[in-house]
């Protein structure tokens, strides 16, 4: 049964691997929705952290206090930042009808669509890795996957994603990190591809 | 009745700043407003965050406070009571098995009547081995002669992290307060919280003018005297007076507070209560996902409500009771278990507080979350589900439910 | 004596009367109290160091009595007592008081 209460709140589950920034992605998106104006909850699933093992972590974001403090048990929205879960992990447990999956990989849509039995869902596919590894030689796609949500769920405008990435890595990364972290956002927004329910597929806009 | 009324301003109302903070660095941010002459902490999952960031505050140079990393929790309190009978305003943190371990200096601290604040951020106690949030280590210093209060919210872990230095300091009080968040989910959770400008808490919170100190060599005290039966016990009479007195003083700081920030605080929080006919009591974050769930069960026609308890010791018996004495069917949530006793420890508490009031409702106990078991909307209302249908069992006592347990 | 109630007693047991301890008469603890032989007493202030109950009065850098109502007894000035002049003695309180 989905709350309706739950109806005005975006609620994501991030999927990732110890180590690729998965609940830093998390953390990011709950900064760019404060300077929004919004509420928000970022969380991981907690536990022991080990690198390599499946992570998990939680945003929700709404335009009204948000009361409820469980994890997330039924997203709108999956992100699966590392494709090698799939089978292994039930990325799509709960997920509500109508969301969307957003997934780190060089498939399209449709591909992707098959693999993950995902009929009922928007999914959005977006080579974070590959463009990771070009912009900023290491496998961290949490950046660039905060790029393809936001082509799937425009959640918080753009800027205030840009904003928050050059304010909150320039505490800790050189400035060329920071700037090859922008840019990788970017060309993350304008390359993902969209797959609508009807099968459809939105190019990237320019 | 203790809760807060919006009074008129007497005081302007302080714009806060908005933040995207997990609620441990949110009150490691508070203890440097606060600005304690002395912390001494020793660092234990989940509260290592508080001890991280705040040492952060110490090595920047952003707050003058003498942190001390002692080599164990009894040691970290025990400095405490040092610094404090010294004169010093005191912190400190912990979680968990580090409470347990403070257990015997808990006593020291409150019985010398040392207004030290504990931020505790609440853990399960092993075995077996868990890092994760349930009330076990809270309920194991309810009789220490601390003031207990519990955050909801990291706002309101911040929110408690400052009153609770006006509530220890408090002439009439003169006792430590523990300020609760749950471990995990308020500590490391990042949600939207506001913090105030680093003058207007060090106006709320005022200097701390201590009775004596056993440093001024000019006015020689003895603190800890070995006291017998002959006065012992006249001391734990002061103690249980000065609780009974802290009632007044957290709504008084609450009520103070409320008029600075907006934000109003009581000792118990109704939530839609006005004409329930079934209704829940909570401590800690859970209490968010009630309101959901309330929501949820009022849109569907049933009159849910359900009651906060934000301030654990002193426990406002008087108030639950004006809340709850007229509802037909109440659940006690308990995160925390007592095996083998007359029920678990908040079901006790609240259905001995209005049994001596005479108007107890029909209560049925539930615990959820043990060992950070997820507390999910589904549980709760099917709890909600279980009260009412125990409406019509009559006065047959029903066992405790374990909710989200796998049977 | 009448003791205090809860309401009169200082919070916590803290003690801000410094040197209080003079109030509580402890010269009835012990059985044998010390007996000085002035004649043989040189003043090297041994028994004044180790007396844990400051119980021998000094004036002028001279030894000049035992302060029987707080002696509890324990014997150590005549063990230390280099010169041998302290003795252990029941009674001695009133030898040197009058009973």
């Amino acid at each position: 049964m989905v709350a309706t209460s739950a109806l005005k709140l975006a609620e994501i589950r991030w999927h990732g691997r110890g180590g690729q920034g998965v609940v830093t992605a998390s953390n990011l998106l709950a900064q760019a929705a404060l300077e929004d104006g919004a509420y928000f909850q970022s969380f991981p699933e907690f536990g022991a952290e080990r690198s390599g093992a499946p992570i998990i972590a939680y945003t929700r974001i709404s335009h009204e206090v948000i009361h409820i403090r469980s994890q997330v048990l039924e997203p709108t929205i999956v992100v699966i930042l590392d494709a090698t879960l799939i089978g292994r992990v039930d990325l799509l447990a709960g997920l509500q009808e109508g969301g969307a999956i957003i997934v780190n990989t060089p498939l399209s849509p449709e591909e992707m669509r098959d693999r993950l039995d995902a009929r009922a869902f928007v999914l959005c596919t977006v080579d974070s890795t590959g463009i990771a590894q070009k912009l900023l030689g290491r496998n961290i796609p949490n950046v660039p996957m905060l790029g393809g949500l936001l082509k799937a769920r425009p959640l918080v405008p753009q800027e205030a994603v840009l904003s928050t990435i050059q304010h909150r890595l320039s505490a800790r990364l050189r400035g060329e990190v920071v700037r090859a972290n922008v840019e990788a956002f970017r060309r993350a927004y304008a390359e993902a591809r969209v797959g609508l329910l009807e099968g459809n597929i939105c190019e990237a806009e320019t | 009745m203790a809760l807060v009324t919006r009074h008129s301003r007497l005081v302007k109302e302080v714009r806060g700043t908005p933040v995207a903070l997990d609620g441990a660095t949110l009150v490691a941010y508070a203890m440097r407003q606060v600005r304690p002459d002395v912390v001494a902490a020793y660092p234990i999952t989940p509260q290592t965050v508080i001890t991280e960031a705040f040492s952060e505050f110490v090595a920047n140079g952003e707050v003058e406070t003498e942190f001390i990393q002692t080599e164990s929790e009894h040691a970290a309190l025990s400095a405490c009571i040092g610094a404090s009978a010294a004169g010093g305003r005191v912190q400190t943190a912990t979680s968990g098995p580090g409470l347990a371990l403070m257990w015997e200096v808990m006593y020291v601290a409150s019985g010398n009547r040392l207004p030290i604040v504990m931020h505790l951020c609440a853990r399960a106690l092993s075995a077996p081995l868990n890092i994760l949030c349930d009330h076990s280590d809270v309920m194991g210093i309810r009789d220490a002669g601390w003031v207990i209060l519990l955050a909801e919210t990291a706002q309101e872990a911040y929110d408690n992290a400052i009153q609770a230095v006006r509530i220890a300091e408090h002439p009439e009080v003169m006792l430590p307060v523990a300020s609760v968040m749950d471990g995990f989910i308020t500590t490391h959770g990042v949600e939207r919280s506001e913090v105030l400008p680093d003058e207007a808490v060090a106006e709320f919170v005022g200097t701390y003018r201590a009775p004596y100190s056993i440093l001024d060599v000019a006015h020689p005290v003895t603190v800890g005297p070995l006291d017998f039966h002959d006065f012992y016990f006249e001391h734990k009479r002061q103690q249980i007076e000065a609780m009974e007195r802290a009632r007044e003083v957290v709504c008084q700081v609450a009520e103070e507070y409320g008029t600075l920030t907006g934000r109003c605080y009581g000792a118990v929080e109704p939530y839609r209560m006005e004409d329930a006919e079934v209704a829940t009591l909570v401590i800690g974050s859970v209490a968010g996902t009630l309101r959901t769930v309330v929501d949820d069960l009022r849109r569907q026609g049933i009159r849910a409500g359900m009651v906060k308890l934000r301030c654990f010791r002193p426990f406002p018996g008087r108030e639950l009771a004006a809340l709850l004495g007229g509802v037909g069917v109440v659940g006690i949530l308990d995160r925390s278990i007592s095996p083998g006793g007359a029920g678990h420890p908040l079901f006790t508490e609240v259905s001995s507080a209005l049994c001596q009031r005479g108007c107890a409702p029909r209560m049925r106990s539930f615990v959820y979350g043990l060992g950070g078991r997820t507390p999910a909307p589904a549980q709760f209302r099917q709890a909600y589900g279980d009260l009412l249908a125990d409406r019509q069992l009559g006065a047959e006592a029903s066992a405790p439910v374990y909710l989200g347990l796998r049977e | 004596m009448t003791l205090k109630n809860w309401r009169e007693l200082r919070p916590g047991g803290v003690i801000a009367e410094p040197g209080n301890s003079t109030a509580v008469e402890t010269g009835s603890w012990g059985v044998t109290q010390p007996l000085v032989d002035f004649g043989v007493c040189v003043h090297c202030m041994i028994c004044w160091i180790y007396c844990p109950d400051s119980c021998f009065l000094v004036r002028e850098g001279r030894l000049v009595g035992v302060d029987y109502d707080h002696c509890k007894g324990c014997g150590i000035c005549a063990v230390e007592c280099p010169k041998k002049c302290i003795v252990m003695r029941e009674g001695a309180r009133d030898l040197v008081l009058g009973s």
